[in-house]
């Protein structure tokens, strides 16, 4: 790995909380409620994102979305570039996701890359009646036609840079940083 | 940016569970718990292996473990091709060189032999630029088997270590045995072997195994019993006094099963003699996970064909 320093610490703790909440909301009023809807969090820190959306979802409608965890490694379209393969984790999608409106949750929304694994990931689970995306930050250089349809930040981004989504369930505290190559 | 590097599994081939470290055999049970899942799902296959090609290589008789590496293959969409000793020109004569040569030559990813002389699964992997899997080299060793039992305890028992474990059979003619008591031990378990005295090798305690020839000592307060099977084939040389004998002195049936622990395991590796090594009740008994291991065994093959195929030590998140 490259040597990187933080270069500014674009969202706190109360940031990452409005945008949830702000997602959350917009997730019901399209959806129009919570009928039909599953959230699944993309490994690894989609995963903490997409229980603390259902927890928000929760508390305004007062009903209670199963939350799935996908892991897209074996999906992934480089592995038989790379010289050593990353490693897998387990998918717990422990519900049928076949007419379910299905909520993607991410954490950095960069070439897209990720996404493209994770829907075919997810249509091997089943036919979902759609799919629709959500992530925290939005950095641009896409590589594929994908875009989010919740978005909690977007941040221009030069491609020297990488940006850093912390969680307290994964790294003990809420934060965004932009990290540049040094 | 979190995680870090992760234990490693950097091997070019698997040829015996001697050759590898309790980190890495507990990596390898980690990826085939993934693989399970997948096993489960009623589409059974990711794209992970796509254009990469799998050899299976076989030099004697095999129903399940040919059948296992080919599930697995197909799982992670590689191609894979059989080839076995009887309709190809190994009948024909040729060499195991030249056979490695010529796969070689058709570009495989991953060879998966089976062969019956021991060292077979070493020779072609210093021939081959393929990553080589020993899928049982005479009586030497056939890892994946014990990775598989491995795995169905782990799952079972939740760890290994500090388990009494007890290998009963034929000893001395048994690749699994060998594997079997590499792997447990490394692990932490106590491995324990019973057999008749003729078929149990001499100087087997360095490898850390107690040795028993009484079944009902043996038996006392184990919590894995795994069963070898009678190998007919191979009782040519007056070692063995006859099946109806052995399965008196040393046969799993309920009365001797008592004897271990109340939430004991019983394994076998297959194809199992009912009524020899094992009574039928026990087979089909709450206490047997004969099958699961076979469900195991896919899943366990899937992992090493992964890892084998790459490696698994970069950071999750540079994606």
């Amino acid at each position: 790995m490259p040597n990187l320093k933080e270069k500014a610490r674009i969202i706190d703790k109360d940031g990452i909380r409005r945008a949830l909440t702000r997602i959350a909301h917009e997730i019901i009023e399209r959806n129009k409620g919570t009928e039909d809807l599953v959230l699944i969090g993309i490994r690894r820190r989609g995963v903490p994102l997409a229980r603390r959306l259902a927890e928000k979802i929760r508390a305004i409608e007062g009903s209670r979305v199963p939350v799935g965890i996908l892991d897209i490694t074996l999906y992934r379209d480089d592995l038989s570039t790379l010289s050593h393969q990353p490693v897998v984790r387990q998918t717990e999608v422990n519900f049928p996701i076949k007419g379910k409106k299905v909520i993607l949750v991410d954490d950095v929304l960069f070439t897209g890359r990720t996404i493209r694994a994770a829907l075919d990931a997810v249509i091997d689970l089943g036919r979902p009646r759609n799919i629709q995306l959500a992530a925290l930050i939005d950095r641009g250089h896409r590589e594929l036609p994908i875009r989010a349809d919740y978005v909690g930040k977007n941040v221009p981004t030069s491609r020297r840079e990488s940006v850093a989504v912390h969680l307290e369930e994964t790294d003990g505290v809420d934060e965004v940083v932009i990290m540049e190559k040094t | 940016m979190g995680g870090g590097i992760l234990i490693l599994f950097k091997h070019k081939d698997l040829l015996g569970l001697k050759d590898i470290t309790a980190a890495e055999i507990n990596f390898l049970l980690d990826t085939a718990v993934p693989m399970k899942e997948i096993i489960s799902r009623p589409i059974k296959k990711v794209p992970t292996l796509r254009g990469r090609t799998v050899v299976n290589l076989f030099y004697e008789n095999s129903t399940r473990t040919r059948g296992s590496f080919e599930l697995a293959a197909k799982h992670l969409s590689a191609d894979s091709i059989n080839i076995s000793s009887s309709s190809s020109s190994v009948a024909k004569g040729e060499s195991l060189y030249d056979t490695a040569r010529t796969i070689q030559s058709l570009g495989a990813d991953v060879v998966i032999l089976r062969h019956p002389m021991a060292g077979a699964a070493q020779l072609l992997a210093g021939t081959v630029e393929a990553a080589v899997i020993n899928a049982g080299d005479g009586a030497h060793e056939h890892p994946t088997q014990a990775l598989l039992d491995l795995f169905t305890v782990r799952e079972r028992r939740g760890e290994i270590a500090g388990l009494r474990v007890l290998i009963v059979g034929d000893i001395l003619h048994s690749r699994v045995a060998r594997s079997d008591i590499w792997g447990f031990t490394k692990m932490g378990a106590e491995v324990r072997v019973c057999g008749p005295p003729t078929l149990v090798p001499p100087g087997l305690e360095e490898t850390g195994a107690r040795v028993y020839y009484n079944l009902e000592e043996a038996l006392v307060d184990v919590d894995v019993v795994i069963m070898l099977r009678i190998q007919k084939e191979r009782q040519q040389q007056g070692l063995f006094p006859g099946l109806r004998e052995y399965a008196r002195l040393y046969g799993l049936n309920r009365e001797r099963l008592a004897l271990a622990r109340k939430d004991a395991l019983v394994m076998h590796p297959g194809p199992v003699n009912r009524g020899v090594e094992i009574a039928s009740d026990i087979a089909d008994g709450p206490a047997a996970v004969i099958e699961e291991q076979v469900t195991n065994g896919v899943a366990v093959r899937m992992a090493l064909l992964y890892l084998l195929t790459g490696g698994g030590d970069r950071h999750e998140n540079d994606y």
